[in-house]
């Protein structure tokens, strides 16, 4: 029975999981023969849909004249919120508040109006230039402070969080201060903009391909505007070229014009809008103001933090409810305060109605506890990570979070004491600033920030997986599951799960686009759960499959099942080891089933909002990283040197693909508090709208010193997918350490008295502006 | 072309006419007889090729996600560039080699040694930006045996990533010369360049399209005549700005005259205590020239957009456009570069703009000999003078920049160059101060030369800070004079670059670096590039 092993491409032979495997489409990635929607074959009679947009920020539409739009070349026809067969709206909270189209009035700039339909998307975007719409504008509400000055209506119902007696505490802390951050918002970038494609089918029925990370969501909103049931619409997603949170639900809005056209005109309709179309209509990562108030002592113990989080939501509701909310709950990120409160102030703002990105709310969250931290520290001239240090979470009596989840996995204490001494912070510390008083112009600056974040939907239900598993008669795998690939490489890590289950080799499993139609009722692929929740699905599954086999071999063998084993490469069955396809083959000519549904529902959470008590989140995943930077004193300028993470996977699914989730959340992390700046105009239309004016990272805007390491021997120590942890999220919040390392440069020209309260993102203005107030108030 | 000689196209023109557009498709010749002149490679390649690997992410040539390699005849030898296929128009591939993702992998299917490196590395996650980082990959390993990393991650900012933070692509980026790494194009260059001399010819390329027409001559005499015909066509070079006012300002151009096929704009000249650099000359071939003169130069147009934008944006295209934020123009006026305008003589006959600005050519400024009645009239103008306002330009009707004439430093000058941005690489500046200072005997300075992009609706010279350094020791305290004329001379704007308070501040603060790099070279003065590597050894 050798030659089955050899057959069988196996990794190890502890089998594919936790195996350095290659994401399943590089090969098709470099050859550009990865197939995005914009790719496919175009189906016969395609037509183009292209959205006509809101020119005012606020105000109501007075007239809408199309009729030059009907009249251009090419144009097939034109839509607006009349022709909606059934609801005009697509708010994933069912709140009624984000119309595909607006009827009167208009909420922020880039609105879509209308939708026209072309032979040619040239011909689409042109003609949607071309209506004539009359206005009465109204002053537009752009950010916190104007909705604040406004009356502050909230959006959704904000959340308090509340532990202890705060107001007591706070009168008994020996030391107080109060403070104000500005956090700000980030662009997706996806390089793959939204885009949708809708192929009509008998009576009802629309196929509706679409770059969403919730093809489920796009389902309902899709069947909720055409006026129809959800069976007789299919949402299928192979690939997405990126999505970060901003496929979450900005994709419905795509899909359901695209559906809507195809429907009104009877033929398969393409939406996709122009990069700078895509930036000015679709929400971003929310931008906030903590104001905060912390009680302290002279040792850097805190006593006690109050903290409301104001948050840029935009026009409508969206996810800012639970975005705002993940924000109160990593308003702790690693620390304990014995008394605390934290409150959350959703603004409506006439701006796109922010929404999920990476990290969802946690990362603003965690920004305005290590400034926390930092106020502490400058207040008590104590060494920034020695105050972390003196702040963590610890054993009982310290260990309750804002949401009064105790904390049980906590391992920041070993994941900073272990990256500390391996890349020398102190000695490099000690060595800068020590080089700093040689250098007047070039400043240096060194911190460590630790990372705890949540792993667990905030809303209960969603932490639910499905999957399809058919096994064909050669022994080959045919894998679907409720989650979506977006680069993360969710479809190789589920798949090396169902090769181990099988004991087969990665190449006989393969995963196919994800669609309605195979796994129903699916949650987006979001909150990093991804793996989490559809590799315990998919292997559930499989586990249906392998008790029928081992049941038919046993039979068959005449073998006890306890002596029936996967192996890597073969089946045991008794003394005898075959060949996976040739057990499946017998059974199959046994008549047993070798198909199967899987299903997970994570264990242990449960939340109850109103009272803020529970226990939202199933474990954590933890980090830290040191970032060390230069900065220019007297432009602002900055390069960031070298960067050292210790990161924690649990026990890696696949450690390339977590390195690569490592070393992208934090980068990307570090554009979002550094170069990427979103600017509005006073009228409320977006600057930023493009590459050439919002900057992410670039190839050498990376750290030159990269170190970056997956914790080891870490297992998650709850029964997670082999035990490890998320990724996708945590360690996009790594790059905190950037923002404190600034800081911690700018500080050096105050002698390290003056805390640079730097906000983000940290553009050079801001780091100049920093360097030229720290100097001011240190009298230097 | 009866045709189009009947509707008086070329009533007026004398040289030969071709109206096919030939290429190379890889291997393919490829002959188009009918095409719109903004029609893009790109949309070219996947609308009508249906080659899609090469995708669309912007749209405005900064993301990358579109790049594709082109092969060209460059005084006789092929040169491979990537490019952006976004903002590239069609036609303007005329006589070049067109290579795409498509074309890496061998005959036998094997991924090219750049594809592979990338896979190994674990260089794609999404993999919607890969093709594009393969293509600008492939064209380092064409050109360069062993770049370092800092010219990987050069070859690589005009590519966004937005997942794998580009540690695996940079690591790919050394992977991929493996030895004995090879590849089919490798031992073709000789007879692709061959077959490029075949498509090249001195005919001017005539092409019409339902949209409109497009011309591209192969001489500044047939340029010029073709000017005067067409007085309202739009003249493009390495279309990195003109692309945008199509795929993004849907702007329908017609007609088009593309200067790309003009061998004698592309020269550059050493003339002893000058450059004559020709208009269509490429960044990249212009850093070659600055750099020569100044490391401040080097760095400066290191930093000029990507890699793609360098391989066919030219220095008359970013003079002509008139930018207030262009990068070469405030260096270029530190140094005191002039222009040379030229038009057709029949321009002179019938324009009644006889207030001439600007002198004669002087000859030793003229390309050689036969400049010399060759049928056009030709002024020479200071490149500030050349700038009149906020996107005007002194340019009268029929005439084109022809060349840019750049003074060496004179001995003992002292000069900078700054670029400021939000991100350091492909990134437009928010300030650029170019500064040149001549000191006298007495150690004063004697001129001063102060030329700020950023600060004003055109590049501009600081004329109060110049006058506060004359006469003055090069110290804080002439420094300080300067600064503090700053803001008589610019009142600069808040944009999504920078506030003006910011602008002001950097002016001024980047003269106190010049001051440091000038007299305390030894302290460090910069975080990044080329210059901050120097002075870490």
């Amino acid at each position: 029975m050798a030659d089955a092993r050899k057959r069988l491409d196996i990794e190890t032979a502890a089998g594919p999981v936790g195996a350095a495997r290659s994401h399943d489409s590089a090969a098709r990635h470099v050859a550009g023969e990865a197939v995005y929607i914009d790719d496919i074959a175009a189906p016969e009679g395609l037509l183009h849909a292209y959205l006509g947009l809101s020119e005012v920020a606020h105000g109501r539409v007075l007239s809408l004249d199309l009729d030059p739009v009907r009249a251009a070349p090419g144009v097939m026809a034109v839509l607006t919120a009349a022709d909606i067969p059934g609801i005009n709206d697509i708010s994933s909270t069912h709140r009624h508040d984000e119309p595909v189209f607006a009827t009167d009035a208009i909420l922020h700039h880039g609105q879509p109006l209308f939708a026209v339909v072309a032979e040619t998307r040239d011909a689409a975007r042109r003609a949607a230039l071309l209506a004539e719409a009359q206005y009465e504008e109204a002053p537009p509400l752009l950010d916190v402070t104007a909705a604040r000055a406004a009356g502050g209506e909230l959006i959704t119902d904000p959340l308090k969080l509340e532990r202890g007696d705060v107001t007591a505490a706070l009168a008994a802390s020996p030391r107080r201060l109060k403070g104000s951050m500005e956090i700000g918002g980030q662009d997706h970038f996806y390089l793959e903009g939204q885009i949708a494609l809708a192929i009509p089918g008998e009576e009802e029925e629309m196929q509706v391909l679409s770059s969403t990370q919730h093809p489920s969501e796009v389902q309902h909103m899709v069947a909720q505007v055409l006026g129809v049931g959800s069976h007789a619409v299919t949402v299928e997603v192979r690939r997405m070229g990126g999505g970060f949170g901003g496929k979450e639900t900005q994709a419905n809005l795509f899909a359901c014009v695209a559906a809507l056209c195809a429907r009104k005109l009877k033929r398969p309709v393409k939406l996709r809008p122009d990069r700078d179309d895509d930036m000015m209509v679709t929400g971003k990562r929310h931008d906030f103001v903590v104001d905060y108030e912390i009680g302290f002592d002279d040792d850097g113990h805190i006593h006690a933090v109050d903290a409301v989080y104001a948050a840029r939501c935009g026009w409508n509701a969206d996810l800012s409810g639970p975005v705002t909310d993940r924000a109160l709950f990593h308003m702790d990120n690693c620390y304990f305060y014995p008394a605390v409160r934290a409150r959350s102030e959703p603004l409506r703002t006439h701006t796109v109605s922010n929404t999920a990105f990476r990290g969802f709310g946690g990362p603003q969250g965690m920004v305005g506890a290590e400034r926390f931290i930092e106020e502490v520290a400058f207040a008590t001239g104590l060494d920034p990570l020695e105050v972390r240090r003196r702040n963590l979470y610890g054993e009982a009596g310290r260990d309750v979070t804002p949401y009064h989840q105790t904390v049980e996995d906590n391992i920041a204490v070993e994941v900073i004491a272990r990256l500390e001494q391996a890349c020398d912070y102190r000695a490099r510390q000690a060595a800068i600033r020590q080089a700093n008083v040689e250098s007047p112009i070039i400043k240096r600056g060194i911190a460590l920030t630790p990372v705890k974040f949540g792993i667990s939907f905030t809303a209960t239900w969603y932490n639910q997986a499905g999957a399809l598993v058919h096994v064909y008669t050669d022994g080959t795998v045919m894998l679907n599951h409720g989650g979506t690939e977006m680069g993360q490489g969710l479809h190789t890590k589920v798949a090396q799960v169902a090769a181990q289950a099988f004991g087969i080799g990665l190449d006989q499993v393969k995963i196919t686009a994800t669609t309605t139609g195979k796994v129903p009722n699916t949650s987006a692929t979001a909150a990093s759960s991804g793996s989490d929740l559809n590799g315990m699905a998919a292997l559930d599954a499989c586990e249906t499959i392998k008790a029928r086999l081992v049941a038919f071999a046993a039979r068959q063998w005449q073998e006890r099942p306890e002596d029936i084993a996967f192996r890597q490469g073969f089946v045991q069955i008794g003394a005898r080891e075959i060949a996976f396809a040739e057990l499946v083959k017998a059974a199959y000519m046994g008549r047993v089933q070798l198909s199967a549904t899987g299903f997970y529902a994570t264990p242990k959470i449960h939340w109850d909002r109103k009272a803020g008590r529970g226990h939202p989140f199933y474990y954590f995943a933890y980090g830290a990283a040191a970032a060390e930077v230069a900065i220019d004193t007297l432009t602002g300028e900055y390069k960031i040197e070298r960067v050292d993470i210790l990161h924690d996977c649990g026990t890696s699914l696949n450690p390339a693909i977590d390195r690569g989730q490592i070393e992208g959340g934090f980068i990307q992390g570090m554009g979002w508090l550094t170069t990427e700046e979103l600017v509005w105009d006073e009228k409320g239309r977006l600057r930023t709208h493009a590459p050439s004016t919002y900057k992410i990272p670039v190839a050498s805007d990376r750290p030159r010193i990269f170190n970056v390491t997956l914790l080891q021997d870490a297992p998650n120590r709850e029964a997670t997918i082999h035990r490890s942890k998320a990724v996708g999220e945590p360690p996009l919040m790594l790059a905190i350490s950037v923002l404190h390392a600034l800081s911690d440069a700018v500080a050096s020209v105050g002698g390290h008295r003056v805390c640079p309260r730097l906000d983000a993102p940290a553009t050079p203005e801001r780091v100049l502006v920093a360097v030229e107030r720290v100097r001011k108030e240190a009298g230097r | 072309m009866p045709n189009l000689a009947a509707r008086g196209v070329f009533h007026d023109m004398a040289g030969r006419m071709r109206d096919v557009l030939r290429f190379l498709l890889d291997d393919e010749l490829i002959e188009i007889a009918s095409c719109d002149p903004t029609l893009t490679v790109l949309d070219w390649l996947r609308l009508e090729r249906r080659m899609t690997g090469s995708k669309e992410g912007c749209a405005e040539g900064d993301c990358g996600a579109c790049t594709v390699v082109v092969g060209r005849l460059d005084r006789g030898r092929l040169r491979y560039e990537a490019i952006n296929a976004c903002i590239r128009f069609l036609p303007t591939l005329d006589g070049c080699q067109l290579l795409t993702v498509e074309h890496l992998k061998g005959s036998d299917g094997a991924l090219h040694p750049v594809q592979q490196a990338l896979v190994d590395c674990h260089g794609s996650q999404c993999g919607f930006c890969t093709p594009g980082i393969a293509m600008s990959l492939f064209a380092l390993w064409l050109n360069e045996p062993a770049p370092s990393v800092a010219r990987i991650e050069d070859a690589l900012a005009g590519n966004l990533c937005r997942c794998t933070g580009y540690e695996p692509i940079v690591a790919a980026g050394r992977r991929m010369y493996r030895p004995q790494a090879t590849d089919r194009f490798t031992g073709r260059r000789k007879a692709v360049a061959e077959r490029l001399r075949s498509l090249a010819g001195g005919e001017t390329l005539s092409l019409a399209g339902p949209a409109g027409r497009f011309f591209a001559p192969a001489t500044v005499e047939a340029l010029a005549d073709l000017m005067l015909a067409h007085p309202n066509a739009t003249l493009v070079a390495g279309a990195t700005d003109v692309g945008l006012w199509v795929t993004k300002g849907m702007r329908r151009l017609d007609p088009v005259i593309h200067l790309g096929r003009i061998e004698a704009l592309r020269e550059i000249e050493n003339g002893g205590d000058h450059l004559r650099i020709g208009a269509m000359a490429t960044h990249v071939d212009v850093r070659t020239a600055l750099a020569a003169l100044s490391p401040q130069l080097d760095e400066m147009m290191r930093r000029f957009g990507g890699e793609q934008v360098r391989n066919v944006g030219t220095i008359g295209g970013n003079i002509a456009n008139g930018s207030p934020i262009g990068d070469l123009p405030p260096a270029l006026i530190a140094l005191g570069a002039r222009l040379v305008l030229a038009r057709s003589r029949h321009c002179e006959e019938r324009s009644d703009d006889a207030t001439q600005r600007g002198e004669p050519v002087a000859p030793g400024l003229l390309r050689s000999a036969r400049n010399n009645g060759d049928g056009l009239s030709r002024r020479s103008l200071s490149l500030e003078a050349f700038f009149l306002d906020y996107r005007k330009q002194d340019r009268r009707e029929g005439e084109f920049v022809e060349a840019v004439i750049v003074p060496k430093l004179p001995d003992g000058a002292l000069f900078h160059v700054s670029k400021i941005s939000k991100r350091f690489d492909e990134d437009i500046s928010a300030v650029c101060g170019a500064f040149l200072l001549r000191l006298g005997e007495d150690g004063r300075i004697a001129e001063a030369r102060l030329a700020y992009g950023g600060m004003a609706g055109i590049p501009k010279r600081a004329a109060a800070g110049e006058a506060a350094l004359v006469g003055r020791v090069w110290d804080e305290a002439a420094v300080a004079a300067a600064i503090a004329a700053l803001p008589g001379d610019f009142t600069p704007l808040s944009d999504m670059r920078a506030s003006a308070g910011y602008r002001l501040t950097v002016a001024g603060n980047l003269l106190r670096r010049f001051l440091i790099e000038t007299t305390q070279p030894q302290l460090a003065s910069r975080v990044a590039g080329l210059l901050a590597e120097a002075a870490h050894g």
